[in-house]
């Protein structure tokens, strides 16, 4: 060949490896509905685990080879895409760009931002006994999570509610019995202080103030005082009031007042969890699934850790936040596609002793059986009661540690609508009063409602 | 086989103008055939996002139904209480950005094109923070410099010096100070190298003569090193204005985003918390735009120069 036709050459090649490699950005199933051939549905689906996750990814990929062996008619495409997961601005870049796969995970928060953009798929007359055995048994609260106007858009597949998770060997240090915990901010106030005097840079109480997690909080902590986010219309913030400012108050007497609060903060989730797992966080709120965060990607103990119920003002918590997790189905999938989606969700999900559920796989690892959540199935039906006898005989934490917390049941309040876009609102609010000695509560609230209120205005 | 380049080349093109037009385009095939991956990498990544970003800019999108909303966004945006506290910052930070980062670099470069010994190491040991991915650089800054106790590297050195610490990133009078300090030692070294080879162009015979005349090291720099160099400085003035402006990792990593109170959004990272945060990709197109007209009066400035320069 000679020199010119050799470059002709390169550059039609250059042309065409462009246009396939941008071709090759894509993650729907294929363009034929999924369907090929010989009949056999494909779907793609996300949130499988990273490769570092060796034991979680072999888990899922055993989950895969099984389910499509008892379901010979269906393929299932795992998709990882790392930390975009749990990562509130990486889902939202996903949406945005069009590039969800067929099945994706959300949070319980991301349903208005699904549904604006236009990419939701209502499942209504599929979820049913047929494609999820246990659908009746699912919590119906659950699934008005995902519900909205009567169309169901998300099958649920974690849920969680927060309390008060300590450090029981920093309990004993500091003198306190560690089989109690504060059940009043002025209970949690004082053992912070109690926790903080033993020195070594701990904190006695830890709190977020940043990425959405300070915001995320100041929810949770407003519920615990019988407060609201949102009007009922949902239209007007309704945290710049005696609640709202309780809120603020109290951290700012732990963090300025006491000094319990160690020096470093605006923290967001990954921070305060690493700072935990080192041993130099007495207290903070979450759910029992921190605690696996702290022990799998932290370092820390769990025989360390225990929880109680969320602490309220005077007396018990007058509410503590509720959330979760659930895979949504993008527009335009077939019939079969999103029954096909629904059977392996079923599966890998929601059927005791499979899945996320096969507590037997999860003893010898590394991850906590035993933790009061999730608690996906309703009181008293069969799902439930042969998921909790599985979780009772295999558990390998210590399930006296969240007695108190499960004792002590506080009414959950779901998160509010559009709750991200607050969140990053309100995180402004507690890093306000986290590094201001001098902060002016009633001026961080009166900013945060007027940037709630134009939100709420603009999205609705 | 002949080759086709070789061919046309010898054959005379016809008159008609559009017959020129198609043979010059035959002629350089292979040429445009390489030119269309470029041109597709602008249109598709440059090109196409800048315009869509200002079709969005009008619309608003719920329900996955788009509509035109004439000005919404941008009174919205506008109306958003931290849209003038993020113009401020971004202003201030470039600001102290060029005071610091465009002066420091260049009586670095000074000192450093003065010395006859060792000046390969020096360089080295100067451009070696660049090397440093910026995520790297910035989380060696959060995590041990500007620790708010008295283990962070400042605070210790300050409690050494019997001066008072400081909580760096989580005092609001602190943060932009500290992210110009992060920022210029990333960014120093590259242009001190820019500076050097600059200083390295004026003729030694300038300063031999000025030597003569009895001038100092002041004196030298003011009426010899500044008046050779004024264009690279023009130059580097103009980008560095337009490369702070954008400023978005510092307060993302430093401050965790916002920082104490807005104290650290920038221009740049109250678009990102629009867009990705507050499910607004409409009002962060806005945003996008009314930045895009600003950077573009900084780049006409910036455009004019290096014509001149030309």
């Amino acid at each position: 060949m000679s020199v010119p036709q050799y470059r002709k050459a390169a550059a039609l090649a250059l042309v065409a490896g462009l246009g396939l490699s941008l071709t090759a950005c894509s993650t729907k199933s294929d363009d034929d509905g999924g369907t090929d051939a010989a009949g056999k549905v494909t779907i793609t689906v996300d949130c499988q685990p990273v490769g570092a996750q060796k034991e979680l990814l072999a888990n899922w990929n055993a989950d895969v080879a099984e389910f499509q062996k008892q379901n010979p008619d269906i393929t299932i495409k795992s998709v990882s895409v790392g930390e975009q997961c749990n990562n509130p601005p990486d889902f939202t870049a996903r949406l945005a760009g069009g590039t969800m796969t067929d099945v994706f995970y959300g949070y319980m928060t991301d349903l208005q931002q699904v549904l604006d953009s236009g990419q939701a798929m209502d499942i209504t007359q599929y979820a049913t006994k047929d494609t999820i055995p246990t659908w009746d048994s699912v919590d119906p609260a659950l699934k008005e999570v995902f519900t909205e106007e009567g169309k169901l858009y998300a099958v649920p597949v974690k849920n969680y509610s927060m309390g008060l998770v300590y450090n029981k060997a920093l309990f004993k240090k500091a003198g306190l019995d560690p089989e109690a915990p504060p059940k009043t901010w002025a209970e949690v106030r004082a053992a912070a202080k109690k926790i903080a005097g033993t020195g070594g840079g701990v904190a006695g109480y830890s709190e977020y103030s940043a990425g959405n997690t300070g915001g995320w909080h100041f929810t949770a902590l407003n519920y615990s005082q019988g407060g609201k986010i949102l009007s009922e219309d949902g239209k007007k913030a309704e945290f710049n009031n005696a609640q709202g400012k309780q809120v603020l108050q109290n951290l700012k007497d732990m963090r300025y007042g006491d000094n319990s609060m160690g020096s470093r903060q605006l923290l967001q989730w990954g921070d305060l969890l690493t700072n935990a797992g080192a041993g130099k966080v007495g207290m903070f709120i979450g759910a029992p699934d921190a605690t696996q965060a702290i022990v799998s990607q932290f370092q820390g103990k769990y025989e360390d850790w225990a929880m109680g119920p969320m602490p309220g003002q005077d007396g018990p918590a007058k509410g503590t936040l509720g959330g979760g997790e659930g895979y949504f189905f993008k527009k335009d999938l077939t019939g079969e596609q999103v029954k096909a989606g629904l059977k392996w969700i079923a599966y890998q999900k929601l059927t005791p002793g499979k899945g996320q559920l096969d507590y037997v796989r999860a003893k010898p690892q590394n991850y906590p059986v035993g933790l009061p959540q999730p608690l996906l199935f309703t009181n008293g039906s069969e799902a439930q009661k042969q998921e909790l006898e599985l979780r009772k005989a295999n558990a390998n934490v210590d399930t006296a540690n969240f007695k108190a917390f499960e004792e002590n049941p506080v009414p959950i309040v779901g998160e509010p609508r559009n709750a991200q876009a607050i969140y990053a609102v309100l995180d402004s609010a507690m890093s306000g009063v986290l590094t201001n000695p001098n902060a002016n509560i009633d001026s961080l609230l009166k900013t945060a409602e007027t940037k709630v209120n134009q939100l709420q205005a603009a999205g609705s | 086989m002949t080759a086709p380049g070789v061919t046309t080349q010898t054959v005379p093109a016809p008159a008609k103008p559009s017959g020129k037009a198609a043979r010059r385009i035959k002629d350089n095939l292979t040429g445009h055939a390489f030119l269309i991956g470029a041109v597709v990498c602008f249109a598709l990544f440059m090109w196409y996002p800048m315009i869509r970003g200002i079709v969005m800019s009008f619309q608003r999108t719920r329900r996955g139904e788009t509509t035109w909303v004439g000005w919404d966004n941008y009174t919205r945006i506008v109306a958003d209480p931290s849209f003038w506290i993020a113009w401020k910052n971004t202003f201030l930070f470039t600001i102290l950005a060029l005071v610091v980062g465009y002066v420091l670099p260049f009586f670095v470069a000074i000192l450093l094109n003065e010395f006859r010994h060792a000046k390969g190491y020096l360089r080295i040991l100067v451009y070696l923070p660049v090397m440093l991915p910026p995520a790297s650089a910035l989380f060696l800054f959060k995590y041990y410099a500007y620790d708010p106790s008295e283990a962070g590297l400042f605070n210790a050195i300050l409690k050494f010096l019997h001066l008072p610490t400081s909580e760096w990133m989580q005092s609001p009078t602190m943060t932009i100070p500290a992210m110009v300090i992060a920022s210029t030692w990333m960014n120093l070294g590259s242009a001190v190298l820019i500076y050097l080879a600059s200083l390295q162009n004026i003729p030694g015979e300038l300063y031999e003569a000025a030597e003569l005349d009895g001038a100092g090291i002041w004196r030298r720099i003011w009426s010899v090193t500044i008046p050779q160099t004024r264009l690279i400085l023009a130059l580097l003035a103009m980008l560095q204005i337009v490369a702070t402006m954008q400023l978005f990792i510092e307060p993302l990593i430093l401050a965790n985003g916002a920082g104490t109170q807005d104290s650290a959004t920038s221009v740049a990272y109250l678009i990102y918390q629009h867009g990705f945060f507050q499910n607004d990709l409409n009002g962060a197109a806005a945003l996008g735009v009314i930045m895009l007209i600003v950077l573009a009066a900084f780049s006409a400035v910036y455009v004019r120069l290096t014509t001149k320069q030309d």
